[in-house]
């Protein structure tokens, strides 16, 4: 059974619409690499996965919560999806590890003490186990994002999004953070990621979704799809990317 | 003797200052709590919550604070209660009061990024868990210089309730004046202690809102 089901979600911002009957499975353990053009709608898809955005009509259940109804428990469910964003977005009066304790403590309340210790075990995995004393604007982007990814981890998700994680970091602390993304989807973790680092969906990705105006335009495992992609639009989205 | 009198203006005035002091403290932390309480509801998202708070904003800040106080005085006595000018002096000045923090606290709470909601929700906190550890301790540090400089504004607001019967400093001063006859003497003196009172304020308020400055 799939972890994420998504079913003919359409989604309108005003007159514009922005998904236009999306559909998708996400298995558990599962690397999805979504790509496409800006305003394609892949950021907008991730985020009403996991009820940031609401969407119109269509069906999204994520480990088997319905999502996008008023009914929909939104605190059940984020506490099992788990998003990094494009701007780290971490809480600038807190140190990385009370950054990191915040909603284990607050959300699931887990002791100081026992939220302490999952801060240094998922510190350390993102490689940042010296800078828990830290505050976000004593770190690099590449670290903040980390601490972010760090975050996310210690609620201990079942699926975790990334909206374009990398792309507000400077070309050399790009890989830093795709590192420890890579080992994530080592370690089995379910994986929705949206992404311009086409040769890391492709090494990485276990599925490569591309979406064109508001559509799954093409999607299958991510070395068949750029070795030959099929169809005349994402055939341009590749080579444009060179 | 006429510097014997002058002693005498100035002892009671300055006793007068203290119920000044008093209400001006009364107004502004319980205005605070109110403030804070409105802040909430204010922000909250839900449309009925926010709507009401607003009307109440407006009511307050829409119509001159006297008119409000002669509200509190006189319209509660159709209603055949009794207050005293003490108590419907204190009650409206900390409901005015509120109205102008709320809405100094929710500018200091929008000003905080959108990516800061976000990223709290994601983490499954509810509303008020977002205010009370992500959004409020941001949006107090940018607060503070706006609040402060308000609180002047609260003290001079009290003045007002000298009309209402309630001897503060500005009531004191006319009583002064109607036994003396040296409105000049005696208005100097009390506008002084209303600077002494205020002007360390709105330094502070000016400092503050440097030094924040240089920290963003």
């Amino acid at each position: 059974m799939s972890l994420v089901s998504i079913r003919d979600v359409r989604k309108s911002f005003g007159p514009l619409e922005v998904l236009k009957g999306v559909s998708l499975e996400v298995a558990k353990g599962d690397v999805v690499a979504i790509i496409g053009r800006s305003g394609s709608g892949k950021s907008t898809l991730l985020r009403c996965i996991n009820g940031l955005e609401t969407f119109q009509s269509g069906a999204i259940l994520a480990d088997g919560l319905a999502v996008g109804s008023v009914h929909t428990n939104l605190r059940e469910l984020r506490r099992h999806v788990g998003m990094v964003f494009q701007q780290f977005n971490l809480f600038p009066h807190l140190t990385a590890a009370e950054n990191v304790m915040l909603a284990p403590t607050v959300v699931n309340n887990v002791s100081k003490k026992e939220a302490r210790d999952t801060a240094a075990e998922v510190l350390t995995k993102v490689g940042l186990s010296e800078k828990m004393d830290a505050y976000p604007s004593q770190l690099s982007g590449g670290q903040q994002q980390r601490v972010a990814i760090a975050r996310s981890l210690a609620m201990r998700p079942k699926v975790l999004l990334c909206d374009e994680i990398t792309s507000a970091l400077d070309p050399e602390l790009v890989n830093e953070v795709l590192r420890v993304v890579e080992q994530l989807a080592k370690e089995g973790m379910t994986l929705i990621l949206v992404t311009h680092e086409m040769r890391f969906a492709r090494d990485v990705g276990t599925n490569l979704v591309f979406m064109h105006h508001g559509k799954v335009h093409e999607q299958g495992p991510p070395k068949e799809v750029f070795a030959a992609p099929k169809t005349p639009e994402l055939q341009q989205f590749v080579s444009g990317i060179g | 003797m006429s510097d014997f009198s002058v002693w005498i203006i100035v002892k009671n005035l300055l006793w007068a200052t203290q119920w000044t002091i008093i209400l001006s403290l009364i107004a502004f932390v319980g205005g605070g709590i109110v403030g804070l309480i409105l802040l909430f509801a204010r922000t909250s998202q839900i449309k009925p919550l926010e709507i009401v708070t607003k009307c109440y904003i407006e009511f307050f800040q829409g119509t001159p604070l006297l008119m409000q106080l002669f509200l509190f005085f006189f319209g509660v006595a159709l209603f055949g209660i009794e207050v005293s000018p003490w108590m419907s002096a204190s009650l409206a000045l900390t409901l005015w009061t509120s109205a102008f923090l709320t809405e100094i606290w929710r500018g200091c709470v929008e000003s905080i990024p959108k990516g800061q909601w976000e990223a709290s929700s994601s983490l499954a906190l509810t509303y008020i868990e977002q205010m009370r550890y992500v959004i409020i301790p941001q949006a107090a540090r940018i607060a503070v210089a706006p609040t402060v400089g308000f609180s002047v504004q609260v003290i001079k607001g009290t003045a007002l309730a000298s009309i209402i019967g309630f001897i503060e400093l500005t009531k004191a001063g006319t009583m002064l004046n109607n036994a003396t006859f040296r409105p000049f003497l005696v208005y100097s003196l009390v506008a002084l202690i209303y600077f002494c009172l205020c002007f360390p304020l709105s330094f502070l308020a000016k400092r503050l809102e440097g030094r924040l400055n240089v920290a963003r």
